[in-house]
Parts: C-alpha cells; sequence; structure tokens
C-alpha cells in the first residue's frame, strides 16, 4: 500500500481535467433548483445515490480486472482486453445523455494523460480504443491499478470525487463558504464511505451485473446544457 | 496630447531589444509538431485582437490554428469566426470551469486534447496560438503545453502595469503593450512603460503596438514567424523580428 500514491491520485490539484467538469450543478443552478448550501446538500445527496453506486462500482471492477491481469503475467492480451471492452459497453448503455458519454470519455482522456506520465504502465494500452477517450470510472481504475493502489482504494477515490467535483463547483458558482463547504462534505463522509464499500464489494460480479442507476432530470439537463451558447463548465 | 510625447504611432515605436540586430532568444529545440504559443494577459486588454490580427498576417503563410480559453467558452472563438480571419475549423474552444489560469498552468489537459485534436482533424501544422482567457498578471502558461507565449498589456490598464511586475510581464517570451493610440486620451507615459518593462524584463523583448492603426500586428507578426522558423531548425538571420532592427 503506498499512502502517498492514494492521496496523489485523490488530489483535486491531480491535473486529470476535473476542474472544468461541474457534474450538472452549473445547470442545477441556472435553473435555480442550487441556490444555497442546503441545495448543495440535496444535490450531493442524489449524485451519491444515482452517480456513485454506477461510477464506483464500475472503477472497482475496472481496477480488480486491471491488477488480476498485473498478478498474471502469464495471462494473454485477451483475457485483458474482454473485461474492459464489456465493461466499457455496459457503462456505454448505462450513460443514456450522449452529452454526459462525451463528458466522462474527456474526463477518461484527461485523466489516462495524467496517469500515464505519472505513473507508467502496460495496462493503459489495454483500454478499449475510442476517439474521445475510455469512460472516466474505467480510466480511473486502470490509473489507480496502475499506482499500485487496491480496490478498496480506487473505490474510496471514485466516490470522493462523485462529491468534491460539484462541490469545488458550488464555490466557484455560487460563491459559498468554503469552510461551510468543507463541513458539508465532512458530514456526508460516512455515506460517501458506505457506497465505496458497497461497490467495491460488487467489484467481483459480472459487468451486467453492476448497478444501473439512473436520474432523468440529471440526464435531461446534461442535454441542455451542452446546448448552451454560454457555459463556464464542460459538464 | 502631451506636446512632448514622441511616441505617437506615426513617429518612432519604441521597443527594448537590447542589442539591435541580436537575436535574445534561447533557441526552441527542434520540434516535430506544431509550435505553440500562448498568449495570456488581462481582460480587454487585446488578445483576442492580436490573434486575430496574427491571423490575418499568418494564415496565408503558415499552417495555423487556435484554441481559445475565454471564460465565456465560445465568446472568443464566434469574435474570429465573425471577423472571418481563419476558418472556423481550425478554431477550437476549451472551457475552464471558471477558473482560466488553471487551464493554461495547472490543469492543461483540455488545451492538450485540443491542441491534439487540431492536429488530427486538419494534419500538420506550423503554428497553434492558445489564447487564454483573460486573467490576472499572475497568470502564465504552463511549458507543457506551450513552448512560448506573448504576455498582453494595454496602456489604457495604467502605465504603471509593467511596473508592477509579475509573471507574466516579467517572464513571458514577449510582453505586447497595447492600444498606444489610445496613450494620449487616458494620460499613460509610453516612455514610462517602456523605461520599467525594460528593468523589469532585462534581455526580453517588448514590442509597442496599436492593432487600431496596425491590423495585421506587423511586428508580432514578425517576432512569431521568427519563433516559427527556428522551431523548424532554420536559423534565419535574414528573418530578425521588425523589433530588433
Amino acid at each position: 500500500m503506498h499512502r502517498t500514491a492514494y492521496l496523489l491520485l485523490a488530489d483535486g490539484r491531480f491535473p486529470s481535467g476535473g476542474h472544468a467538469h461541474s457534474s450538472g450543478l452549473e445547470a442545477a443552478v441556472a435553473a435555480g433548483r442550487v441556490t444555497d448550501l442546503a441545495g448543495l446538500e440535496s444535490f450531493l445527496h442524489g449524485r451519491l445515490s444515482y452517480a456513485a453506486p454506477v461510477t464506483v462500482a464500475f472503477t472497482a471492477a475496472t481496477h480488480l480486472s486491471a491488477s488480476r491481469m498485473g498478478r498474471a503475467p502469464s495471462s494473454t492480451e485477451s483475457d485483458v482486453k474482454v473485461p474492459f471492452l464489456s465493461l466499457d459497453r455496459e457503462l456505454e448503455a448505462r450513460t443514456v445523455s450522449p452529452a454526459l458519454r462525451l463528458a466522462s470519455r474527456r474526463q477518461g482522456k484527461a485523466l489516462l494523460r495524467a496517469g500515464r506520465n505519472t505513473w507508467p504502465s502496460e495496462l493503459y494500452g489495454h483500454l478499449p480504443k475510442h476517439p474521445d477517450g475510455p469512460h472516466q470510472p474505467l480510466a480511473l481504475g486502470v490509473t489507480a491499478a496502475a499506482a499500485g493502489l487496491s480496490t478498496e482504494e480506487a473505490a474510496q477515490i471514485a466516490a470522493y470525487g462523485v462529491l468534491t467535483g460539484p462541490a469545488s463547483a458550488a464555490v466557484r458558482l455560487l460563491g459559498l463558504d468554503p469552510y461551510q463547504v468543507q463541513h458539508l462534505l465532512a458530514r456526508m463522509a460516512g455515506e460517501c464511505d458506505e457506497i465505496a464499500a458497497a461497490a467495491a464489494a460488487v467489484a467481483h460480479k459480472s459487468p451486467q451485473e453492476l448497478p444501473a442507476h439512473a436520474a432523468p432530470l440529471a440526464d435531461i439537463s446534461a442535454e441542455l446544457h451542452a446546448t448552451w451558447e454560454v457555459r463556464l463548465f464542460a459538464s | 496630447m502631451r506636446a512632448d510625447n514622441a511616441y505617437d504611432h506615426d513617429e518612432t515605436v519604441p521597443h527594448t531589444h537590447p542589442e539591435p540586430g541580436v537575436d535574445p532568444h534561447p533557441p526552441l529545440p527542434r520540434l516535430d509538431r506544431a509550435v505553440r504559443i500562448g498568449i495570456g494577459g488581462p481582460v480587454g486588454s487585446g488578445k483576442t485582437a492580436l490573434v486575430a490580427a496574427l491571423c490575418r498576417a499568418l494564415a496565408g503563410e503558415l499552417r495555423l490554428a487556435v484554441v481559445t480559453n475565454d471564460i465565456y467558452t465560445t465568446e472568443d472563438a464566434d469574435f474570429l469566426k465573425r471577423a472571418g480571419v481563419l476558418d472556423p475549423a481550425r478554431i477550437r474552444a476549451v472551457e475552464t470551469g471558471c477558473c482560466p489560469h488553471t487551464a493554461i498552468r495547472d490543469d492543461i489537459s483540455a488545451n492538450l486534447d485540443a491542441v491534439e485534436e487540431l492536429e488530427e482533424a486538419l494534419g500538420p501544422l506550423d503554428l497553434v496560438l492558445v489564447e487564454s482567457g483573460g486573467d490576472n498578471l499572475t497568470a502564465t502558461f504552463s511549458k507543457g503545453l506551450i513552448d512560448q507565449q506573448i504576455f498582453v498589456v494595454d496602456v489604457a490598464g495604467g502605465d504603471k502595469v509593467p511596473r508592477k511586475g509579475g509573471p507574466g510581464v516579467t517572464t513571458s517570451d514577449l510582453l505586447v503593450i497595447n492600444k498606444t493610440d489610445l496613450a494620449p486620451l487616458v494620460g499613460a507615459d509610453l516612455a514610462v512603460m517602456d523605461r520599467d518593462a525594460r528593468a523589469r524584463r532585462g534581455t526580453l523583448p517588448t514590442i509597442f503596438q496599436s492593432i487600431a492603426q496596425d491590423p495585421h500586428a506587423s511586428q508580432v507578426a514578425d517576432w512569431v514567424r521568427h519563433v516559427v522558423a527556428h522551431a523548424a531548425g532554420v536559423h534565419a538571420h535574414d528573418h530578425v523580428p521588425a523589433g530588433a532592427r
């Protein structure tokens, strides 16, 4: 276990493109659904309920496949690529909004660039090729494996990212008190840990059996946001 | 207008190359990709107007593309498209999540993706201009994103700006002091700006210009030509920028 590697990958300053994404918060703010700290809390509970179980489970499952490959040098290339391809297709099917598919792949591409430069590994090369990049949870799972982290750690980082991305965007968009926002995140820590643990526990299942939560309003908002003439965040 | 103002644009434009005729730029390593030049500076200093002027001057001779980082995503890209100075297919906009300096310095991934996507879509390029969103005097580009950077300030922002310094004024490869035509109107003393820029920048060059009077930004365009020629491994001493003569 490399505690510092874990902190590096979880750090919001890790240059993986996340700062330009609000995970739907910009759209929610513009629609008047989030205007203050209480609104942010509801929004983050929503993100933990519908987004985190999928994102975290796919991160953990990708990590598990990647670390199995790393441990079994005799494994063939297809032993590696087939589970990744299946995870990619299953996550694509769960991501209904084309705008969110693109946002996920763009963040995956940015994370892959940062991961490759930070923890070089052959593992990245086994991800399915796509012009917009791999889905973010797949990129995170592989990067965590390349960094030598455990599946539980990969899941924890994914769950943490589900919260901190929009929380940081809320500070910038709404001018919320940063101490109050950190206090909110601290209060949500237990919930975040539970979701991470639950996702790590299903990581061994086949991709078809992984969680498939959805939130139609988030999908619709993302599609509308993508058509705005003027927006500050990429998603 | 001040009677003793020697910087009427019809007269000599001041510049601060320390030794005329000598190229003060450290040589770039030879590149097998497009040269990337970052253009940064405060809000309203004329970055987009400079990019438009460079497109006018260079689009006919260099394979050129532009990445813009305006905080309002498409504003600058739309300006360039409307100005008709560059094929819209050669312009890409990057969202910066309210943090223009982050996107050019701390987390350059979206800009790198945009540059690479332009190169993939358009084939080999000679030059990519990366225009930052308007920021403050401390915003500079990461060397992981660009090869050379231009910092743009304007006389209407006050003639104290070069003296205030900051990384953009002090360390940029080229400092452009824009809108010299406004100097008499805003009471800015170009001689003071010139003196302070020299003091802050040592041997690094500064160009005074007015795009209103020179829509092709001739001196900056020459500087860019020079940078591109160097990166291509051409040691063109016949190509010393006008500002250095």
